[in-house]
């Protein structure tokens, strides 16, 4: 497997710069030659789709719910950092990139985030232009928030509903180009393969979900923006059909997958209740701007009211840890901060799971008493409604109870500095690549990274692309497409054959427990050694007596999960492999065995300065690990202190 | 707590359908959907056909759930989504009786599931201001007032998830295009296309399906964003001008 970055040379400052004047042009007449398939419709995928669109070329969408605005993006609450330093706060593209190398615990690639800082800018001015109604001060300007991981006000945001504006500002833009019929919309329909025609990604087989027809789309490029994989762990705050199956189809068929163990652990989300539970609810981050998190100092007033404990009895854990960033330190270190006070037998949860009460506080008095109500409202209003609904008390009244879930992948498939993967064709966006995060996602950089992918970058690489390695035109009649349609098949009546007695959720949580146990927020050798052994024989179990009702030419939503599962049930061990092989502490990734006395990770540079990038060797052998060598010009490698 | 559930069972677009009970053991801290999560794991061990329904972010953004619980849209709770709801809104021995939305232009799929695709062709049909990724201008370069960019963010938040139909006794869309048209209008972004938005989304829903307005105020108590029946106000007063200015 070659993995070639291809970073342009010279300054960083200039790198995209360049790189866009030497990448050749296709021209205006020629682009509606060329179609391009998008799969996914959330930030990245919507944004791409229309902008390919509105260049000229012609398009087809796919997405796996009734309608484009569904995608997931739509459920990011906090908000979108861009660089404008309109707080004249000292913000820059240059801090903005300083912010995200440091942040995702220098593993990621130092061109790409620069460039994506390069680009903030423009994202906010496009998103307002298309009327997304951000927060605004009382002369009209653009409000800001601060976030986590950053000392400066440069977070963009609407109400606690940034993600929503923001897809339907990038739906709107895909709706203009589908009544242009630039774009042709195919919902509820689902990707099960990729086609390789002489290396190249040529075309996807799909599935229909309301009449189970399995379809071959022919293009000329695949831009796939199909999101995480945090369903892996059963309990996540991803929606429900969120899933890595496009993805692994891909990696199947020779995409490098880099960095899979990197997953996020969100600090404040809703703690679970019980058995039950379907999915975890996110509190936004930018609650941390006004919320104060902390446990009682004695386990025996865990079960206490908390407006009854002593203020000289509450351990703020964060503030008194990391006092320059209290309860602003990134996602990662706040997660494993509440962990640790849980694991010591301070957590606050009603429910115990595991014989621990997994929960903290996280407290508005005093910004209630400092701010009032109606300002607490009009920043807060809809999370603390949400959270009231879900739980029955009200944070205006009562802390808030929250504990960590898995939030985000910053893993995904490698893609080169045009967001191309290993294969020639396949493109990769959002969240669906390994690209800008490194090993830990700052707050409100998902949004900027999915639209500056899809708006910014793809827009101009894929040209590239199209004008030196392609090869002309290919139908959907060609002997590979046969044969991906006949594997899609021949796997759909497979997992129709199952017919034992386990529901596939039942094993889906399963999975979950042992990812979550093993692979979650603390990972050992023994415990993934130990996964590595639970995987194969939950997935042995899964394809011997998991229960499949309903056919396949029908809506069949168990049948879509099991082929989702199935997908997890491989892609969990890869994980595990993944983090295994990493023997350091860095951003999401926490080796229990690379940590300082205080419980601080441990980076280790000298071996693991490096994305790994594995690649498929076909069943049953094991997957190859291969490494992209990460060099730091310009953010010096230091130990990550928010201290 | 124990209830008991009338569920709409219907094999197909085609099949007539009709109602089946179902006796269920249930904790009231759980949602209305894993309530169904969990119907669905005992139907499927036994062997019998699990109910299909639209769910995917359970957290009230998305817009996909949809079911009309107890004649009631999103059921019983003000400004909950069918994800939000909490067995805890209901008692032990309750009889809860759950339908699809009904609606000539939200034609029923499967069991709990429509087909909304009428609100996509209504959107695409001008929901949008015509600005070229790259072509825009800085974004503080035009200041809007915050009353005014909090008045258009509340018809913006929307979800489009069509109870304001399920609940009209027209299945008019009317709340649903106001609520697009009137964020649009209010802003200066969309000053340009005004005219042509809104006669052509008004002309779209129209040959939808979907039924006029006639004051019942049903789609305000329903929907899950509160937005209010003054998108309908704005919506006809834009017509109103647009059919002024047009001529």
């Amino acid at each position: 497997m070659q993995l070639d970055a291809r970073i342009p040379s010279g300054p960083i400052q200039d790198k995209w710069d360049k790189h866009r004047f030497e990448l050749k042009l296709v021209n205006p007449a020629n682009k509606r030659k060329y179609r391009i398939l998008v799969v996914g419709t959330g930030l990245a995928g919507a944004s791409a789709a229309a902008t390919l669109g509105e260049l000229g070329y012609d398009v087809d969408c796919f997405c796996i719910q009734d309608s484009p605005r569904r995608a997931h993006s739509i459920a990011a609450q906090g908000g979108i950092n861009a660089a404008k330093n309109y707080q004249n706060d000292g913000d820059s593209v240059y801090r903005l990139f300083y912010d995200t190398v440091k942040g995702g615990d220098f593993r990621a690639r130092e061109a790409n985030v620069y460039r994506l800082a390069q680009v903030s800018v423009n994202i906010i001015d496009q998103c307002v232009a298309q009327g997304v109604p951000f927060a605004r001060e009382y002369g009209g300007m653009l409000d800001n928030r601060s976030f986590g991981g950053a000392q400066v006000s440069r977070t963009f945001y609407a109400r606690g509903q940034t993600g929503q504006q923001l897809l339907l500002g990038a739906y709107s833009a895909l709706n203009r180009m589908i009544d242009a019929g630039k774009v042709a919309m195919h919902t509820r329909t689902e990707m099960l393969d990729v086609v390789l025609v002489d290396g190249h990604a040529r075309g996807i087989i799909t599935r229909c979900l309301v009449t189970g027809n399995i379809k071959r789309w022919a293009g000329d490029a695949v831009v796939l923006c199909t999101g995480g994989y945090g369903n892996v762990f059963f309990l996540s705050t991803n929606a429900k059909s969120c899933n890595v199956t496009a993805a692994y189809r891909c990696y199947k068929r020779g995409a490098g997958f880099g960095n899979p163990c990197f997953t996020q652990i969100h600090p404040t989300c809703i703690p679970v209740t019980g058995g039950y539970q379907s999915k975890l609810t996110l509190m936004s981050e930018s609650l941390r701007n006004d919320g104060r998190v902390w446990v009682p100092r004695n386990p025996t007033e865990s079960l206490k009211d908390p407006r009854e404990v002593l203020e000289s009895d509450r351990y703020y854990f964060l503030e008194e840890r990391y006092p320059s960033f209290g309860n602003l330190v990134p996602r990662d270190v706040a997660s494993r901060a509440a962990k640790k006070v849980c694991d010591d037998g301070l957590g606050v949860a009603r429910a115990e799971v595991d014989g621990r009460r997994n929960a903290v506080y996280l407290d508005f008095s005093d910004a209630l008493t400092r701010l009032g109500h109606p300002t607490i409202a009009d920043r807060y209003g809809n999370l603390f409604d949400i959270y009231e609904r879900i739980t029955g008390e009200s944070p205006y009244t009562v802390p808030m109870r929250i504990y960590p879930a898995v939030h985000y992948t910053m893993g995904g498939l490698w893609v080169d500095y045009n967001l191309m993967s290993t294969i020639p064709g396949l493109h990769v966006l959002g969240e669906a690549n390994f690209s800008d995060h490194g090993a830990n996602r700052l707050g409100a950089s998902a949004l900027m990274q999915g639209l500056a992918d899809g708006y910014f970058v793809i827009p101009y690489t894929i040209g590239g692309y199209l004008t030196t390695q392609h090869r002309g035109p290919v139908s959907a009649d060609h002997p590979a497409f046969t044969q991906a349609e006949d594997e899609s098949m021949a796997r759909t009546q497979k997992l129709l054959a199952l017919q034992g007695t386990t529901p596939v959720d039942e094993l889906h949580r399963r999975l979950g427990k042992i990812m979550w146990d093993y692979c979650g927020m603390g990972r050992d050798r023994k415990g993934l050694e130990q996964a590595l052994q639970l995987i194969p024989e939950l997935r042995e179990q899964f394809w011997k007596d998991a229960k499949v009702p309903g056919s396949g030419s029908e809506l069949n939503p168990w049948l879509e999960q099991a082929g989702r599962l199935a997908d997890f049930l491989e892609f969990g061990e890869l994980m595990c492999r993944d983090a295994l092989a990493r023997e350091e502490s860095c951003g999401g990734h926490f080796r229990e065995e690379h940590q300082t006395p205080e419980g601080e990770a441990v980076r280790n540079d000298d071996d693991f300065a490096h994305a790994a990038v594995w690649e498929y060797r076909g069943e049953g052998e094991l997957p190859v690990r291969h490494k992209e060598e990460l060099t730091f010009e310009y953010v010096k490698l230091t130990t990550r202190s928010y201290k | 707590m124990k209830i008991r559930l009338k569920v709409w069972r219907q094999r197909g677009p085609k099949d007539t359908g009709g109602f089946k009970s179902y006796e269920l053991s249930v904790s009231e801290d759980m949602s209305f959907l894993e309530m169904f999560d969990v119907l669905n794991e005992k139907l499927i061990r036994e062997g019998k056909d699990p109910v299909a329904f639209d769910h995917d972010c359970r957290e009230g953004i998305c817009g996909m759930c949809s079911m009309v619980i107890n004649g009631v849209a999103h059921g019983p709770r003000p400004a909950t989504t069918t994800c939000q709801l909490h067995m805890r809104s209901f008692k032990d021995g309750d009889e809860i009786i759950v339908e699809p939305w009904r609606a000539r232009a939200f034609p029923i799929i499967k069991d709990l599931v429509v087909d909304r695709s009428a609100f996509d062709v209504i959107q695409r049909a001008g929901g949008y201001v015509s600005v070229r990724t790259g072509a825009a201008p800085d974004a503080n370069a035009l200041p809007i007032g915050k009353d005014t960019a909090d008045i258009a963010f509340d018809f913006a938040a929307c979800i489009g998830c069509g109870a304001c139909v399920a609940a009209c006794p027209n299945a008019s869309a009317m709340l649903f295009v106001g609520a697009k048209v009137a964020h649009l209008a209010l802003l200066p972004q969309g000053q340009v296309e005004r005219t042509q938005r809104v006669l052509r989304m008004v002309d779209a829903m129209d040959h939808a399906g979907f039924g006029g307005c006639t004051n019942h105020g049903e789609c305000e108590a329903v929907c899950p964003k509160e937005i209010k029946v003054d998108a309908i106000s704005l919506l006809n007063r834009e017509l109103a001008r647009a059919a002024i200015v047009s001529g």
